[in-house]
C-alpha cells in the first residue's frame, strides 16, 4: 500500500484505524496496438506514433497513419506540453477518485502535436490554466503499464 | 437516399410526415418500478398509434437509435406487427441519433421499403446504468434517495453517498466506451467531464460565463412549470438557485447537466397519402441531415483532437449546412428551436453551430432571454428538455416539435410554422426541420 490515493502521490500512507486501504487506479487493459505506449510508460517514457512517410504525429495508437494512410513507428516524446483545456472535478463516487476530490483531468497539447488526456499533479487545482506549460511525470499502474500525467513546467 | 425506383408522382404521395407522437410517464431515475423497459418502449409505441389513430396491423417498420437495449423484431411480436418490413438503427452515438432514427423512417416510407415505421427510444436508467457513472461502473444505484438527478449523483447533497467500487477498463470498441484505457485512469468518467473542458475552452475563447450556461438551465426550467409530464414541474428555478448548486465538474454545476430518468417515447413516421386521415394530421418532415467530418475521434475520446475551432463547438456546423441546403431555408425562418440540451453550454454552441448568432455569441444571445417563452426570439426547449422534461436522449424534442406544429404544446408559440430539432452536440449528430402541413 502507497500513497494517499491522489494522482501521483506514492508515498506511504499511515494505516488509520475502520478505514479501506486506498484503492489503485483503474488500470489500462493494453490493445496489441497500444501495448507500446503503456510499456513505455511504465519505464518512464512518453512515446506517440510517427508516420514514416509524412511525419505527423498521432495518438491513440492507430494501425497507420489518419493523415496520409502510411506506416507508423513509435518515437519518444519530449513530455512538454501546454494545458488545452481542463475541469476540476468535484464530485465522483467511484473509488479511488472519490477520495482524490477535487483533482485536474485536462486535455494537454504535446510538443509534437498529439492532444493527450491526462491528469495535472503536482499544483493547486485552482492553480492550473488554459495555456499552461507542464511537463510528463510517470506511474506504474500494473506490470505491463504505466500512465503519464502532467505537472507544472 | 432510396426512392430510385419510386416515381415523381408517387413519391409526392409518399413524402414523409410525422402523424403521432406518444409517451409513458417520465420519472427521474430509479422512479419507475412497475414496468420494465422493454414494456415501456411497447406502451410508448401504442400511445404514439393511438394518437395517429393508426391501427398496429398497419405497422411494417420500426427505428430506433443509441443502441436501444429493446429489439425490434422482439417488439413486433408484443406489439402484434403482422409483418416487419423494415427494422433500422443509427450508428450515431447516444443522443446524436435521435433525429437520424426518424430520418431513417422516413426514407424508408419514401423509398417504398415500408408504409408506417414507428421510432422508440426507452431508457430506464434505473434499471440499467446511468451515463453519468461513465462506462464499466455497471451496477445500478437504489432507487429513489437523494435527489435522483445529476452526474454521479446517488444521494448527493441530501442522502447517503456510497461508494463505488473500482471501474473496470475494458478494451476500446465503441466511440462513446471509447479508448477508456486512455480516458479512465485518470478519473475520466463521461459525459460531464469530457463536456466540461468543452466549455472552458468554449469560456477561454469567446468569454461564456456561468450567467450565460444558467440562461438556459432557467429558461427551460421555467418552461417545464407548465408541463406535467416533466420531472421538473413543480421545481422552479432561478439564476440564484442554479449559481448555488453544487459544482460538478467545473465549469459544470449540477443544473448544468441534463437529468437522469425513465421513460420511453416514440413517433410514427408514414406518407402523406396515408397521413390524410389520421386523428390529428400530418407534421411535415422537411428535411433531415445527419453526420460527422474528418477526425472525429482521431484521439483519445470522441471530439478531444478536433481543431479548436471544432472542439470549441457542438461539432454540427457541416451538419446545419447540409439540413439548411436540403430545407432551403435558413434559421432565421426558424420560430421554435429544440435543442438537444445534456448540458446547458452545449446548447449555446448548437445556437452557434447552427447560425442562429456568430461564434462565441451563444452565451449572450441566452442572456438575453431569447430562450424563453413566450416572449423570446426563440422559444427553445418549450417542453422543458433534458435538463427539466427528461432524458429519453432526445426523442422527446421531436415529440415537442410535433406539439408546437399541432398547437398542442404547453408552451405554444403563437402560428408557429418551423421547427428546428437537433440532436446531441459534441458527438456524430443529426437534426430535423419540421413544418406545418
Amino acid at each position: 500500500m502507497s500513497g494517499d490515493g491522489r494522482p501521483g502521490d506514492m508515498r506511504p500512507l499511515p494505516a488509520v484505524p475502520g478505514e479501506r486501504p486506498p484503492k489503485p487506479r483503474p488500470a489500462p487493459v493494453p490493445e496489441p496496438e497500444a501495448a507500446e505506449y503503456w510499456k513505455a510508460a511504465r519505464d518512464g517514457r512518453l512515446v506517440v506514433q510517427r508516420c514514416d512517410d509524412c511525419g505527423r504525429h498521432q495518438l491513440y495508437p492507430r494501425a497507420r497513419c489518419l493523415a496520409c494512410g502510411g506506416p507508423v513507428s513509435w518515437v519518444e516524446a519530449s513530455g512538454r506540453a501546454v494545458v488545452y483545456s481542463y475541469t476540476v472535478i468535484r464530485q465522483n463516487y467511484a473509488r479511488p477518485f472519490r477520495d482524490w476530490i477535487p483533482y485536474v483531468v485536462a486535455l494537454v497539447d504535446l510538443d509534437e502535436g498529439p492532444r493527450v488526456m491526462t491528469n495535472i499533479v503536482g499544483c493547486d487545482p485552482e492553480a492550473v490554466s488554459v495555456g499552461m506549460a507542464v511537463r510528463a511525470r510517470f506511474e506504474p499502474v500494473s506490470e505491463e503499464a504505466g500512465i503519464a500525467l502532467f505537472e507544472p513546467a | 437516399m432510396g426512392g430510385h425506383v419510386v416515381s415523381q408522382a408517387a413519391r409526392r404521395g409518399r413524402q414523409a410526415c410525422i402523424v403521432g407522437v406518444g409517451e409513458t410517464p417520465y420519472a427521474k431515475w430509479g422512479g419507475i418500478t412497475d414496468s420494465s423497459e422493454y414494456q415501456l418502449a411497447v406502451r410508448a409505441v401504442l400511445a404514439a398509434l393511438d394518437d395517429a389513430g393508426i391501427a398496429v396491423d398497419e405497422v411494417d417498420g420500426l427505428a430506433s437509435f443509441a443502441d436501444d437495449r429493446n429489439e425490434a423484431t422482439f417488439m413486433a411480436a408484443d406489439l402484434g406487427i403482422a409483418e416487419l418490413r423494415y427494422t433500422s438503427m443509427s450508428w450515431l452515438p447516444g443522443g446524436g441519433g435521435a433525429c437520424a432514427a426518424v430520418s431513417n423512417a422516413a426514407t424508408a416510407v419514401e423509398s417504398g421499403q415500408a408504409d408506417v415505421v414507428v421510432v422508440y427510444r426507452s431508457l430506464c436508467q434505473g434499471q440499467f446504468r446511468r451515463f453519468g457513472r461513465g462506462p464499466g461502473n455497471a451496477a445500478p444505484g437504489p432507487v429513489g434517495g437523494g435527489d435522483g438527478r445529476g452526474p454521479g449523483g446517488s444521494g448527493g447533497a441530501e442522502g447517503p453517498v456510497r461508494p463505488r467500487r473500482t471501474p473496470v477498463v475494458r478494451r476500446a470498441r465503441s466511440l462513446l466506451e471509447a479508448h477508456v484505457a486512455f480516458t479512465m485512469p485518470f478519473g475520466m468518467f463521461g459525459p460531464p467531464i469530457a463536456y466540461a473542458m468543452v466549455a472552458r475552452r468554449h469560456m477561454h475563447r469567446f468569454g461564456t460565463t456561468a450567467e450565460h450556461m444558467g440562461a438556459v438551465a432557467v429558461s427551460t426550467r421555467a418552461h417545464a412549470q407548465h408541463n406535467r409530464r416533466a420531472i421538473m414541474s413543480g421545481r422552479p428555478m432561478t439564476m440564484d438557485d442554479y449559481l448555488a448548486s453544487r459544482p460538478v465538474s467545473d465549469p459544470f454545476r449540477l443544473f448544468d447537466c441534463c437529468l437522469e430518468s425513465d421513460g420511453a417515447c416514440a413517433v410514427v413516421v408514414t406518407t402523406a397519402e396515408r397521413a390524410a386521415d389520421t386523428r390529428r394530421g400530418a407534421v411535415d418532415i422537411v428535411a433531415s441531415a445527419q453526420g460527422t467530418v474528418r477526425g472525429f475521434g482521431h484521439g483519445q475520446y470522441s471530439n478531444v483532437s478536433m481543431p479548436d475551432d471544432d472542439y470549441a463547438s457542438a461539432g454540427a456546423r457541416s451538419v446545419a449546412a447540409r439540413l439548411w441546403g436540403r430545407a432551403a431555408i435558413g434559421p432565421g425562418d426558424i420560430d421554435v428551436a429544440q435543442i438537444y440540451d445534456h448540458f446547458t453550454a452545449l446548447v449555446l454552441l448548437s445556437l452557434e453551430d447552427f447560425g442562429f448568432c456568430g461564434r462565441g455569441e451563444g452565451g449572450p444571445l441566452a442572456a438575453s432571454g431569447a430562450l424563453g417563452w413566450p416572449d423570446g426570439a426563440l422559444p427553445t426547449n418549450t417542453h422543458g428538455g433534458s435538463l427539466s422534461e427528461a432524458y429519453v436522449h432526445g426523442l422527446n424534442h421531436v415529440v415537442e416539435g410535433v406539439r408546437q406544429l399541432r398547437d398542442e404544446s404547453t408552451c405554444q408559440v403563437r402560428d408557429a410554422e418551423t421547427v428546428l430539432v437537433t440532436s446531441a452536440a459534441g458527438v456524430p449528430t443529426s437534426a430535423l426541420v419540421l413544418g406545418r402541413r
